[in-house]
């Protein structure tokens, strides 16, 4: 396996704030990374640093070996880093079709008719085709979490970047979902996903990282991560403030 | 989260047709342009004139705020210009008057290059007033130049007379007449194409949430440039053929807020972000206008008044009400999916496993 992603150090502060106090992490092409971390911890921060939607204030990101620090989040988009938001930033004024299509045409730099074919696939894969000459400002919070992953995968991402795409789903969504996860990562997609639904995401990914106040405490697979005592005492500890995992 | 895909119909839109309707309707108002002036005096190509330049300037209007989402209170500056660039190129470079109208274009277009270095650090509501701010430093470079642009005064534009003199006074106005036709045009098929083109998509994907845009590969920055450039150098043809179309040219009225004033009014009353709103505006403000001309400032006030009831009433105005009735449409923008695909069983990556 080769290195797809390499965060060296990372750093974000807003003003006096630390939000991300030096994480550093690796992930091979093909595997799965979870992110788990109560609310706060900075999981968001630093899918933002990844994916180039925030600057660093210091540190490095390589990805494919190459240091994308200073790219912005376009061309970090281009190179093959795609995500989702985990506020849905659907394009209100178009259709779930243009939506996608945009992702196809812009991501991948192709022409419409050659972006015909990804888009039926991606709105497919996620439920949306029935859907698809609806206007994005019409559709309801479930359709559009769908719609971001259908525009993230349509620009055919290396790594793909999920910012809890399971929040608020029913017990039964949230198995279709991990259906379409595991058809992602059969691909050969790279996969890091932040999700609070702990059985989900150990059912899905290689490795899982914990963080809490903006420090990565403990690495390893979902197994050890889980039965670990740094992060019994994060999740149920005596912070008692802090919301535990359902 | 796939099981939907089994119960729900998928809807197949009509395609056909969409190309053939907006072609029909280019041939029809061609047909009209040409047999207009027919009707008329010598009097009627010189008003339907500034129709041409109202359906002009509101349309460059709807490209940068209703599409691109960046909200201009100052593109009388490019029209100030235009018109300035217009005397200088005809009268002191020699070229001949209604390339001009043209050239002007170019310049603007060029001008607005480094202005938008400066208010692209800005955003909304000080995006509208840092465009305010250069249209107004505009005024004041133009006006400063007594001697050259002839300050306060204005200057005229003088290769109008040579024209007249070599043909006649009715040759000019139909000349100026087809010209301004033909900027509208130019104009409408401008922002047609740019909305159909991948530049569209992505112009209206910043202005629903730039960066969404930007982590789904958009170059924000070019494309707001190229909406910004585009909208300069149409804006300042029309700017142009304004000289023509004056006797006098005074920096006060050139780079009058007026004018953006009445592209914002047309554009909300016809219907923002969509090519048919700015055109049947223009038309609906074309008569308000000469309805309200013997009221003098009240005029304002009652435009203003039909414009935020509009606002309220109707916010995609009245080709909005039209289009959400009838579902009609003469340009259309809308990508559509192929029909073959919808009717192509699902594929094999769309099957849940
Ligand atoms: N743009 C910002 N400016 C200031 N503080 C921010 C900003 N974005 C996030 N934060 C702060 O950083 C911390 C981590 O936020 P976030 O990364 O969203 O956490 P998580 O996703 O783990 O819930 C929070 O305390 C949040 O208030
Ligand atoms: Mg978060």
């Amino acid at each position: 396996m080769t290195m797809l992603l390499k965060v060296d150090k990372a750093v974000k502060e807003f003003g006096a704030l630390r939000v991300c106090n030096e994480i550093s992490f690796e992930i091979q092409a093909g595997e799965a990374l979870g992110i788990l971390g109560p609310n706060g911890a900075g999981k968001t921060t630093l899918l933002n640093l990844i994916a180039g939607d925030l600057p660093l204030t210091s540190g490095r990101i390589l990805f494919n070996d190459q240091d994308v620090s200073g790219q912005p989040a376009n061309k970090r988009c281009t190179m093959g880093i795609g995500r989702t938001s985990q506020i849905p930033r659907p394009f209100t004024g178009m259709t779930v079709y243009e939506n996608v299509l945009l992702a196809a045409q812009y991501g991948r730099r192709k022409s419409e008719a050659d972006s015909y074919h990804v888009c039926r696939d991606v709105l497919a894969l996620t439920g949306l085709l029935p859907l698809w000459n609806t206007v994005a400002g019409n559709l309801r919070l479930l359709d559009r979490k769908r719609l971001e992953l259908a525009r993230a995968l349509a620009t055919q991402p290396s790594l793909l970047l999920l910012d809890e795409i399971a929040g608020g789903l029913t017990d039964h969504e949230v198995h279709d979902l991990l259906a379409i996860l595991r058809q992602i990562r059969a691909q050969g997609v790279t996969i890091i996903w932040i999700e609070h639904i702990v059985h989900a995401l150990v059912s899905v990914v290689d490795r899982i990282i914990a963080i809490d106040f903006g420090t990565l405490l403990i690495e390893g697979t979902p197994d050890e991560v889980i039965h670990s005592e740094t992060f019994r005492q994060v999740y149920f500890g005596i912070d008692t403030d802090l919301e535990p995992v359902t | 989260m796939v099981a939907r895909n089994k119960s729900t119909p998928i809807p197949i839109v009509n395609t056909m047709n969409r190309e053939y309707r907006l072609i029909a309707f280019g041939v029809l108002a061609v047909v009209i342009i040409i047999a207009l002036p027919q009707l008329g005096g010598t009097g009627l190509p010189r008003q339907l004139s500034d129709l041409f330049v109202f359906i002009s300037i509101a349309t460059m209007w709807n490209l940068l705020s209703g599409y691109a989402g960046m909200v201009s209170v100052g593109q009388q500056g490019w029209i100030g210009l235009g018109s300035y660039a217009t005397i200088v190129i005809a009268d002191d470079l020699g070229a001949s008057l209604f390339v001009s109208v043209f050239l002007a274009g170019i310049f603007t277009a060029l001008v607005s290059i480094p202005t938008s270095w400066v208010v692209f650090r800005l955003r909304a509501g000080y995006f509208a007033i840092g465009t305010w701010v250069v249209a107004e430093v505009f005024q004041l470079l133009v006006s400063s130049s007594t001697g050259w642009l002839g300050g306060g005064a204005g200057r005229s534009l003088a290769s109008i007379r040579g024209f007249v003199r070599s043909t006649s006074p009715e040759t000019f106005a139909l000349t100026t007449y087809y010209v301004a036709a033909a900027i509208a045009v130019l104009s409408i098929i401008v922002v047609y194409s740019l909305m159909r083109s991948r530049v569209g998509l992505g112009l209206t994907a910043i202005r629903d949430s730039e960066s969404g845009a930007a982590s789904l590969g958009v170059n924000t920055t070019r494309l707001k440039l190229i909406a910004y450039v585009v909208a300069a150098g149409m804006t300042g043809i029309a700017g142009g053929i304004i000289a023509v179309m004056s006797i006098n040219v005074r920096p006060d009225a050139a780079f009058s807020v007026q004018w953006t004033a009445f592209m914002i009014f047309i554009t909300v009353i016809g219907g923002i972000g969509s090519i048919e709103g700015p055109i049947i505006g223009a038309v609906l403000f074309y008569f308000i206008r000469n309805q309200l001309s013997s009221y003098g400032e009240w005029s304002f006030i009652v435009l203003g008044v039909i414009a935020v009831v509009m606002m309220l009433v109707a916010p995609r105005g009245i080709w909005g009400l039209i289009q959400q009735r009838t579902h009609f449409e003469i340009f259309p923008i809308r990508r559509l999916m192929p029909r073959r695909l919808l009717m192509e069983n699902t594929p094999s990556t769309g099957e849940a496993p």
